[in-house]
């Protein structure tokens, strides 16, 4: 049976309160996973983990979390994201929210299409 | 004085399961500051002896060719009191493993009877940190820790 949009939600707190030490009220859709719940490199290997059993699903590497897209010089330069480097990360995470982001797509900034929500989308189009 | 902090292993499943003990004596010069009137084991010490266990495992399931790091606590609760004379066992459970880093859940028992719980991530730093450079030698795998784990794998490692 499909999974609802809320039951996943609900499923993705649960998991970001084991594997970053949050209270349930701060895990928000909106929330960030690295400025609002605090998560460092490692947290990202963990949640993917952590998704995989929860869900019973396969995240292979780089799939929900992109990576080798900072570290290209095709698709960085100054500090910001080519227009090839964004086409580039929006082919690779269509489950992300880039309204934000390709206003000003400063490498900096790229941490905060990393929300609750993002993962929440990306979970969605793996259980149903 | 020698960074291991477990005795011996008692059973060890390849890819699966370890269980190592460690027997706590007044002989251990720390005991006596931790405390002089109350000596007890520190916490710690115990995640160091879980991370000594789990570690093994992980490092043994790619034939000790990675460098095992302990990345992340992801979870400690020792409800007991560990003291001289005591004896603690470590149970640690691979959870997963991928060419990056490795999981795994502990159970801490205190004599024999549940005293806490210790889950750990494991980064192989080889694969995980790209741009930094570590030595080219196993500096974590030198020999002592495949010792230890040697007479029940029937291999002599190291």
């Amino acid at each position: 049976m499909p999974m609802t949009e809320a039951e996943v939600f609900d499923k993705v707190r649960e998991t970001l309160v084991e594997a970053l030490g949050v209270d349930d009220d701060e895990v928000k859709p909106e929330a960030t996973l690295t400025g609002d719940l605090g998560a460092e490199s490692i947290d990202f290997l963990d949640i993917v983990f952590r998704l995989e059993k929860t869900f019973n699903i396969k995240i292979p590497r780089g799939e929900l979390f992109p990576d080798n897209i900072l570290n290209n010089p095709e698709f960085v330069q100054n500090g910001r994201l080519t227009p090839t480097g964004l086409a580039q990360l929006k082919e690779r995470m269509p489950h992300a929210d880039f309204t934000d982001f390709e206003k000003d797509p400063d490498v900096n900034k790229m941490a905060e299409l990393f929300k609750v929500q993002t993962i929440v989308n990306y979970v969605m189009t793996k259980v149903n | 004085m020698r960074w291991i902090w477990i005795d011996k292993f008692l059973e060890f499943q390849p890819g699966k399961r370890a269980v190592a003990i460690k027997n706590v004596t007044l002989a251990e010069e720390h005991l006596h500051d931790h405390w002089e009137a109350f000596p007890i084991m520190p916490t710690s010490l115990m995640i160091e002896g879980m991370a000594q266990t789990a570690g093994i495992l992980v490092g043994q399931a790619r034939n000790f060719q990675e460098k095992v790091i302990l990345a992340k606590i992801a979870r400690a609760e020792v409800d007991e009191l560990v003291c001289p004379g005591d004896q603690l066992t470590y149970v640690a459970e691979l959870e997963t493993i991928t060419p990056e880093a490795a999981a795994t859940k502990g159970t801490v028992l205190r004599n024999g009877t549940p005293a806490g719980r210790i889950d750990l991530m494991f980064s192989h730093v080889d694969r995980n940190l790209a741009g930094t450079e570590f030595p080219k030698e196993n500096f974590v795998f030198t020999g002592q820790f495949e010792r230890l784990v040697a007479p029940l794998l029937g291999a002599a490692h190291g």
